[in-house]
């Protein structure tokens, strides 16, 4: 349990994969500009991230290493978030259409989200096991989700203050996030992990 | 005959930045004394140092703005922050350090965003954290207090030593000079108790009093400005009780691993923090059940990261953070308006 927690903390905030390793930053800065479509994509994107965390894992483990095809490693991962993915956005459209037409063409993208394609190989560089992969991907997707919807609600305030021309948009926005990410440095060293 | 009409309210008050902000320039003047006291004349260098360079920024960025200079020049902001950034760096910190702080201070974390009331982050704190990541050895550099460590009661170096020290300071200088503080000793203890520290080290023995007064001196300052009314105690008094309480469970659960709640309040910048720096209008959450919440956050990140992170006086990344949740916070605590109840019914029964 202790480690699960160890987990959670050095995932969400220590090594936050947005604002620490820099992983998922074209969502970080294309889904930022409204805090309710923030807000369902992170919802749709711990989704994804835990499934696909743990799909990977078990892919890797009962397929690729038995039948020795660990070169298969990447390619395999990518097809695994495809599907689970393309899972997630027949379930959005079927429970949520509101939701489906906001998130709009972000939810395919979140295929190409650099962050959960990292989760599913450091799962492996990492040797971690069922458990603690769901862990990760779980305590991944919150970082991402607590990265996304706090930079969202610092751009509605952003967008209504005087910012120089040259710097409107996504120029502040960036200089913006490098702020962020200097403030989550001091998180460092709560776990070693 | 022109009649000059006018609505109510007819009795306002003469509330404008620029007074709030000489208020504030006030109330840190004992704070200010008494870091000269026990730290050398550094602080009046580095003091001078901030504001030449913070106000040169500041007029460069209005001047390629095209905002009037004096104008904005006068409203003080861009001294407020160079005065915080200046009692925040170390007193013998090379010249360089107070400059590179205000560049980013002014440029980076205010201008940009459209300078005063725009900031999303505070901006001394912004140059103070970058400052400690990029030169950890020269921001962590504090001499012993003086007035305590000279054998024949109080006596600072002259002001051409510190001159020299922070104009022409060579490493081997800083190192006859300086050590530790009191919450670095007792974040890094070496498998000692810090009962045992608090015996056995000269920095805990000697300097711990004269950390105590200088939280006093802030601490008189922000008294001084909420009797003002230039801020309400609900972000001050937030951080200093959560951050009380949090640390007196700690230290009565086991008193040898954690720091005593009385010296988490005073030993580092916590009153600095608590008065002058979280309670920035701009960048703290508005409302006031917003501000308590926002305090709450820096109280207890402040001991979070004291107790187990890296970095042993956790005020600036704290308040940052907190910086970063304040647009969240205030999204969750808007007050209802005047005259409406509460929406019982959520948002189907308008």
């Amino acid at each position: 349990m202790t480690e699960f927690l160890l987990i959670l903390i050095s995932t969400v905030l220590v090594n936050n994969f947005v604002l620490v390793q820099f992983l998922g930053l074209c969502p970080f800065m294309g889904v930022s500009n409204k805090l309710e479509t923030a807000m369902g994509m992170s919802l749709a994107t711990t989704f994804v991230l835990t499934l696909s965390s743990v799909c990977s894992y078990l892919v890797y483990t009962y397929l690729l290493l038995p039948f020795d095809l660990i070169y298969l490693q990447t390619v395999s991962f990518i097809l695994v978030i495809a599907v689970v993915v393309q899972f997630t956005e027949m379930v959005v459209h079927k429970t949520s259409p509101l939701l489906y037409k906001l998130l709009g063409i972000f939810l395919p993208l979140i295929t190409t989200n650099c962050a959960v394609l990292g989760v599913a190989l450091l799962n492996i560089r990492k040797q971690n096991d069922f458990i603690e992969s769901i862990g990760y991907g779980f305590g991944a997707a919150v970082g991402f989700s607590l990265a996304l919807i706090l930079f969202s609600a610092l751009r509605e305030r952003i967008a209504v203050a005087e910012v120089p021309v040259a710097f409107k948009g996504p120029a502040i926005g960036m200089i913006t996030a490098g702020l962020m990410s200097l403030a989550f440095m001091g998180f460092a060293g709560l776990v070693q992990f | 005959m022109s009649l000059i009409r006018m609505s109510s309210p007819h009795v306002t008050r003469s509330n404008t930045s620029s007074g709030v902000m000489q208020l504030v320039i006030l109330a840190m003047i004992p704070g200010i004394l008494a870091l000269t006291l026990f730290f050398g004349w550094g602080t009046l260098i580095q003091v001078a140092i901030c504001l030449a360079s913070g106000l040169a920024f500041e007029a460069l960025a209005l001047k390629m703005r095209g905002l009037p200079i004096s104008r904005y020049l006068g409203d003080y902001s861009a001294t407020v922050t160079a005065l915080l950034l200046a009692v925040s760096i170390p007193p013998s910190a090379p010249l360089w350090i107070g400059i590179v702080g205000m560049f980013v201070a002014i440029l980076f974390a205010k201008q940009v965003y459209g300078g005063i009331g725009n900031n999303p982050f505070n901006p001394a704190m912004v140059a103070y954290a970058l400052l400690l990541v990029s030169f950890p050895v020269q921001m962590t550099s504090w001499n012993l207090p003086y007035v305590l460590s000279g054998s024949e009661g109080w006596s600072i170096p002259a002001i051409s030593e510190s001159l020299s020290l922070i104009f022409a300071g060579s490493s081997q200088m800083m190192d006859a000079y300086t050590g530790a503080t009191p919450l670095d000793i007792l974040r890094n203890r070496d498998g000692f108790t810090t009962e045992e520290m608090w015996r056995s080290n000269q920095t805990l023995i000697e300097g711990a009093a004269a950390y105590h007064a200088l939280s006093a001196a802030w601490f008189m300052g922000g008294i001084y400005l909420i009797y003002k009314k230039v801020f309400t105690w609900h972000t001050p008094v937030s951080i200093l009780v959560t951050l009380g309480f949090v640390s007196a469970i700690a230290y009565g659960v086991d008193p040898s691993n954690f720091v005593d709640p009385f010296n988490h309040l005073t030993l580092g910048a916590t009153m600095l923090a608590a008065f002058f720096i979280a309670t920035d209008p701009v960048s703290s959450a508005t409302s006031n059940r917003g501000r308590i919440v926002f305090g709450m956050g820096i109280g207890l990140l402040i001991f979070i990261i004291r107790t187990w992170g890296n970095y042993p006086d956790a005020v600036a990344f704290s308040v940052l953070l907190m910086n970063l949740a304040a647009p969240m916070i205030d999204h969750y605590t808007q007050p209802r308006s005047y005259g409406h109840k509460r929406a019982r019914l959520g948002p189907k029964g308008e």
